[in-house]
């Protein structure tokens, strides 16, 4: 009966889940749905060099969703590592064709070993995606004012025409990155 | 905040992680195919929940109703005027999450799968973020 915990979830279990949060949140404090503003405020946690914007009071603004953090990274053990789903991911063979041109080998799991592991520090790639990637996520999460979370899913909720805008820079980068700028950073 | 508090959030943070991973939102692969336009299997997931997420909030406002706290529930407007900030700053991150096949939510719940070198692009978001803590009055808006 509880076989489900243990398998793949379709889009039309996990969509309504994830819109889900988003009245939850507000009906339970009012909360906005955003991860991406844990970043700031574990930047104003620490704040080195007194920097303005990290000039608030992060405590009270931000400890129930920091706290919602620390669930997302329980919540990846238990679906990620406890309840696991035991196959590799169903891609589009078109996907798999065109990655193995561009170099991956590895399809196992939820993320290829070519670029995440340890060892992948030691190639140019793997900086790359690791550093730069993740350095472009939080950089242009707050140039934006929000991520998926607070501008696809959150912003979208509440028919806001800024977070449309936003989501179409998402695409313009993402297409940008995957069409042109990927295949450069593999070969 | 008091703790039965935190444990709310705590748990409908675990709940997202949850179904982050196993509807493989958090996965590299996704992302690419989701880019391709190879498959419908973000579309339908972020499209859903987008449907789901504008029906509450009609709910919610229509009603005018209040939070567990009896407070009224009110949604700040974002500043649509702002172009540049949504379009650049919307073209970086999606640079980024289309480059690192995560963005933040997956890349904590991929933390949490044991996925350790996680913590990598988490420190470089938060140089990111930092950064533009310390840029913000130079650039456009």
């Amino acid at each position: 009966m509880f076989d489900f915990l243990y398998e793949p979830w379709p889009w039309y279990v996990a969509g309504p889940i994830i819109g889900l949060t988003v009245p939850i949140l507000l009906l339970l404090g009012g909360k906005m749905f955003g991860v991406s503003a844990n970043l700031r405020h574990a930047c104003a946690a620490c704040n080195f060099g007194n920097v303005q914007f990290f000039n608030y009071d992060w405590k009270s603004a931000g400890k129930w969703n920091l706290t919602f953090l620390v669930g997302s990274v329980l919540g990846g053990f238990l679906g990620g590592y406890v309840f696991a789903n035991p196959e590799p991911i169903a891609l589009a063979q078109s996907t798999i064709t065109d990655l193995q041109a561009m170099g991956i080998q590895d399809f196992n799991g939820l993320v290829p070993d070519d670029l995440f592991a340890w060892g992948a520090l030691g190639s140019i790639p793997g900086l790359i995606v690791l550093i730069v990637g993740g350095f472009l996520v939080g950089f242009g999460a707050r140039y934006a004012g929000g991520c998926t979370s607070g501008h696809a899913i959150s912003g979208l909720s509440d028919l806001q025409l800024a977070s449309l805008i936003a989501v179409i820079g998402f695409f313009i980068g993402g297409l940008l990155m995957t069409w042109i700028i990927y295949p450069i950073i593999l070969s | 905040m008091k703790f039965s508090e935190y444990l709310k959030y705590l748990v409908i943070g675990t709940v997202f992680g949850f179904v982050l991973m196993k509807s493989e939102v958090v996965s590299w692969f996704r992302i690419q195919e989701m880019f391709r336009f190879d498959a419908f299997h973000m579309y339908g997931i972020i499209g859903v929940a987008v449907i789901v997420g504008i029906i509450s909030v009609q709910i919610i406002k229509r009603n005018n109703m209040k939070d567990a706290n009896g407070n009224p529930i009110s949604i700040p407007p974002k500043d649509a005027s702002q172009v540049k900030r949504y379009l650049i700053g919307g073209s970086m991150f999606g640079l980024g999450w289309a480059l690192l096949g995560a963005c933040p939510g997956p890349m904590f719940a991929l933390l949490g799968s044991g996925l350790t070198i996680m913590a990598i692009p988490i420190l470089a978001a938060l140089a990111g973020t930092y950064t533009y803590g310390l840029l913000r009055d130079k650039l456009p808006h």
